[in-house]
């Protein structure tokens, strides 16, 4: 099996790269807003996916917080580009508290800060929920990102509680989304392969015999937990601006936004942060074609109501059917590189001879 | 050589109610082969973890190189040079048996270095060497103990300690796997040696412990031990 050199792998990398920049020009003069729209919205999800991955999949601990974290990526962004005469006009029953109630600024400062404070809150939730294992993590995640939601829905003089925040701007454009979710990519990528990545693949295979390497579990399970919170805020951030209003009700950034993820993740492959993009592209394109069924349809005569939720029901199904025919996903633990094209590729080649 | 690289006084070792091992004294003297021996819950794995920290909850010293280790967690341990091939193998199985290697070495800072031990290992196990890009666990039993013994050594460890290498392997496997142990000790390491296999291990053993439910009821060079009546007749199921 031929080995292709860093060379070669980093020329075809930098014109896959310019290649789908063209490609998303293409696709944002020419294929209307509305597609313009869901294509940024699969690189949110991407990015979202990409570090839900990094937990769930390389570390192999099972979280089920991350749409705590994405919140609070959301809410920081957002107050912090959020016009001031908005503020004032959002925040009737209780004033925003100074000095959120001064501050204006850009989209790429409010975006790294909505980061850091995600990464923050992942180091407050992380460091109590990895002293204990398994489903009783799963279990401390999913209590401590309602807590999160719980917080932000009755802190009135800071997230302006249920009412929510209307009137953001609406700054996430294609070329916002896709630019992060190259950089998450990068970022995590090579996180993944470095020696840090390699102790949390180990890690995730066999704790016992990682610690007995002098591996500090607790200590890499954090500090992986703490970078998906950053790339999590980061996602909530472009999320908040491409919704322009964002609320705490537990449909919008509460846990059914963490199944969405995580049936992202599942459908890609657990582990593999091209497998989660590949299926963030495959959630946000399917949420919006099964659309239809939710419609009201005549089928041969026969007037059938739009059921809101049905699409819902069949995505569960779809799950269901991945769970028990395809554990493997779209990429397994395998990364999309070219060294993996070209070997499928060979495999075939060698097959016909 | 004859001084006591590893010393453990009185150690404890308690899971909730279950009293595992009960205050048992062992030297590990440096440059030897000392083994401990003993049935299934005799407490020999209790006392490897224990000694890697992987154990918390227990009581008495361990002294390593004049120093007392009982508090230090793994990584500590391990950088310090006590290194550990675990029971029942536990090799990675989704990381090539290159980057097995590599988790070996993980906290070791001198590049340099870690490449010429990987040479030095590959030369000990030349099967490895053949199978460095394919999966840990694809290989065959045999292959992945070789794996953890190497993965071990790639700490570049003072103290080699094994738990039952042979565990589950076929008796020639057996006999490969005991003959690199002391090609290890030839190399100037000091070895740890768990074994329910007595007649293997007390067969290279320069000193034996026989633990028993907790106790250390016979100790001895290994050649005094293999001719002992009582682990004759206990251990190698030879009626006397």
């Amino acid at each position: 099996m031929k080995r292709i050199s860093f060379k070669t792998n980093f020329i075809l990398t930098v014109i896959f790269v310019i290649g789908s920049g063209f490609m998303l020009l293409w696709a944002s003069n020419s294929l209307g807003d509305y597609w313009a729209r869901i294509i940024t919205l699969m690189a949110i999800y991407g990015i979202m996916a990409t570090s839900y991955t990094l937990v769930n999949g390389v570390t192999g601990i099972f979280s089920l917080g991350h749409a705590g974290f994405i919140a609070v990526g959301a809410y920081t962004a957002a107050l912090l580009t959020l016009p001031i005469q908005q503020k004032a006009m959002s925040f009737f029953i209780t004033p925003l508290i100074w000095p959120l109630n001064s501050i204006q600024m850009g989209f790429l400062p409010a975006t790294i800060i909505a980061g850091c404070v995600a990464a923050f809150a992942a180091f407050l939730v992380g460091y109590p929920s990895l002293r204990v294992t398994g489903d009783y993590f799963a279990i401390a995640t999913l209590a401590f990102a309602e807590i999160i939601r719980i917080v932000i829905q009755n802190s009135y003089s800071v997230t302006n509680g249920s009412l929510g925040l209307k009137g953001i701007p609406p700054y996430t454009t294609i070329w916002w989304a896709w630019g992060w979710l190259l950089v998450t990519l990068i970022v995590l990528g090579s996180f993944k392969f470095s020696s840090y990545g390699r102790a949390l693949r180990a890690m995730s295979e066999d704790t016992v015999a990682a610690r007995a390497m002098g591996i500090d579990v607790f200590k890499h399970q954090l500090m992986s937990f703490v970078v998906s919170g950053f790339f999590a805020g980061i996602g909530g951030a472009l999320y908040a601006h491409w919704l322009t209003t964002i609320d705490p009700r537990p449909t919008s950034l509460g846990i059914m936004l963490t199944f969405f993820v995580l049936i992202m993740i599942v459908v890609g492959g657990l582990g593999s942060l091209s497998g989660a993009v590949l299926g963030a592209v495959f959630f946000a394109f399917s949420a919006q074609w099964l659309r239809i069924v939710e419609s009201p349809m005549n089928f041969f005569g026969l007037t059938i109501p739009g059921i809101p939720g049905m699409s819902m029901l069949i995505f569960a199904v779809v799950f269901i059917l991945i769970m028990l025919f395809w554990r493997r996903g779209i990429m397994g633990r395998d990364e999309l590189s070219w060294q993996y094209i070209y070997n499928h590729f060979s495999k075939r080649v060698g097959d016909q001879d | 050589m004859s001084d006591v690289l590893l010393e453990i006084k009185k150690l404890n070792v308690f899971y909730g109610a279950i009293h595992a091992v009960k205050g048992i004294d062992i030297d590990v003297k440096k440059g030897e082969i000392t083994t401990l021996i003993g049935a299934n819950g005799a407490g020999k794995t209790s006392t490897l973890n224990s000694i890697v920290g992987l154990v918390r909850n227990k009581k008495g010293n361990i002294i390593y190189k004049g120093k007392e280790v009982s508090h230090l967690k793994p990584d500590a341990i391990v950088k310090s040079g006590i290194a550990l091939a675990p029971e029942g193998r536990r090799i990675f199985p989704n990381l090539t048996v290159e980057e097995n290697l590599q988790m070996g070495a993980f906290f070791r800072k001198d590049v340099a270095e870690v490449k010429r031990d990987l040479k030095w290992v590959l030369e000990l196990f030349p099967r490895l060497k053949e199978r460095l890009k394919q999966m840990g666990g694809t290989l065959s039993g045999g292959e992945q103990q070789m794996l953890a013994i190497a993965r071990a050594l790639m700490a570049n460890p003072q103290i080699l300690m094994m738990d039952e290498p042979s565990l589950g392997l076929a008796p020639l496997l057996v006999k490969e796997v005991f003959g690199v142990i002391k090609r290890v000790k030839r190399e100037g390491k000091t070895v740890l040696l768990v074994e329910q296999n007595a007649a293997a291990a007390l067969s290279i053993a320069d000193y034996g412990y026989v633990l028993e439910t907790g106790n250390i009821v016979l100790k001895g060079k290994g050649k005094e031990l293999l001719a002992n009546d009582e682990v004759r007749r206990a251990y190698l199921g030879v009626t006397v």
